[in-house]
């Protein structure tokens, strides 16, 4: 049992967050290999709507698959990409995943940028550094990174990045973005 | 196995629902394990273990992250949380976590994950 001597590998998170069908699982897939998480949790009451029928009942199971992927930097230092369900009523998940992680990756689409704000919020509250990722897609209005950051409302240290997460130098470009503000925000509190 | 003709299949779900495998219950010792906490086996397990118990005892026989487990042995990570919490009290594996902004406080390991990106 050698193993039980070696020193603990090292394990970082990344978050990968942003609206329904932005291109979180491509951004995962695109640096990492990507296998789904299956995970079987208790919906809060938070995640009943207002519209809900009576009769329903107040607590229910769902299964939920997560983006899961890993970047082995060196024997003993893994990189692990979550890729979180970006709607509300999955925030019970990313009060999990948000716990001691490296950062997060918001991906925004200019055409629903509003989709981003639920997330921008989160992270900004949980003080978890974040970049902002805008994935700009086929025939996509381009717009340049200062509209996005004014519209997001950023403060002046979040990074902010056009990418394709299709192409793997685009998704490392973002990742690497990540860690160099996560390294800054370190160096600022100290 | 695999050329008998079988009815169940992987669309018709598993025959035994992942429930069932930790008795009904939801919570357990094992609630607080982090998807990237390190598993390792420290005992030597007894003979009358469950086949699905089984499996994650030799699927962490080199150490291995809960969240790698569960894709491991294809199960829902709140059930296989509660299977590494009974494993934990009887003292056949050990569960590490990553220190809360450890690892996130270490300008050194920033680095080198900045490089190894940079690698890729």
């Amino acid at each position: 049992m050698d193993s039980v001597l070696s020193e603990d590998p090292v394990a970082l998170k990344i978050l990968v967050a942003g609206g329904f069908g932005v291109g979180k699982t491509t951004l995962v897939g695109s640096i990492s290999e990507i296998k789904p998480l299956r995970t079987e949790e208790v919906l809060s009451d938070r995640g009943i709507g207002v519209d809900d029928l009576d009769g329903v009942e107040a607590k229910s199971t769902t299964t939920v698959a997560m983006d899961f992927g890993r970047i082995t930097i060196r024997d003993g230092l893994v990189v692990y990409l979550f890729g979180t369900p970006g709607q509300e009523r999955f925030w019970f998940m990313w009060d999990e995943l948000s716990h001691g992680a490296l950062g997060a990756v918001v991906i925004a689409d200019t055409r629903r940028l509003t989709d981003c704000f639920p997330s921008v919020d989160y992270f900004e509250q949980r003080g978890t550094p974040f970049v902002v990722a805008v994935n700009c897609f086929d025939g996509a209005a381009q717009h340049s990174v200062d509209d996005v950051r004014i519209a997001l409302d950023l403060e002046d240290d979040v990074p902010v990045l056009l990418c394709d997460v299709r192409r793997r130098t685009s998704a490392k470009e973002v990742m690497i973005t990540l860690v160099e503000h996560s390294l800054r925000t370190l160096a600022s509190a100290n | 196995m695999s050329d008998s003709p079988q009815w169940f299949d992987e669309e018709a779900g598993p025959i035994v629902r992942p429930y069932a495998l930790i008795r009904g219950r939801t919570h357990s010792s094992g609630d607080t394990f982090d998807l990237v906490a390190t598993v390792r086996v420290i005992g030597d397990p007894p003979d009358e273990l469950g086949p699905e118990l089984q499996l994650i005892l030799r699927a962490a026989r080199n150490p291995i992250s809960v969240a790698d487990l569960a894709v491991e042995i294809d199960l829902p990570v709140g059930v296989v949380r509660v299977m590494l919490g009974d494993l934990r009290d009887n003292g056949l594996i050990s569960v590490t976590s990553p220190s809360a902004g450890g690892a996130r406080s270490n300008e050194r390991i920033l680095k080198e994950v900045i490089n190894g990106l940079r690698a890729l």
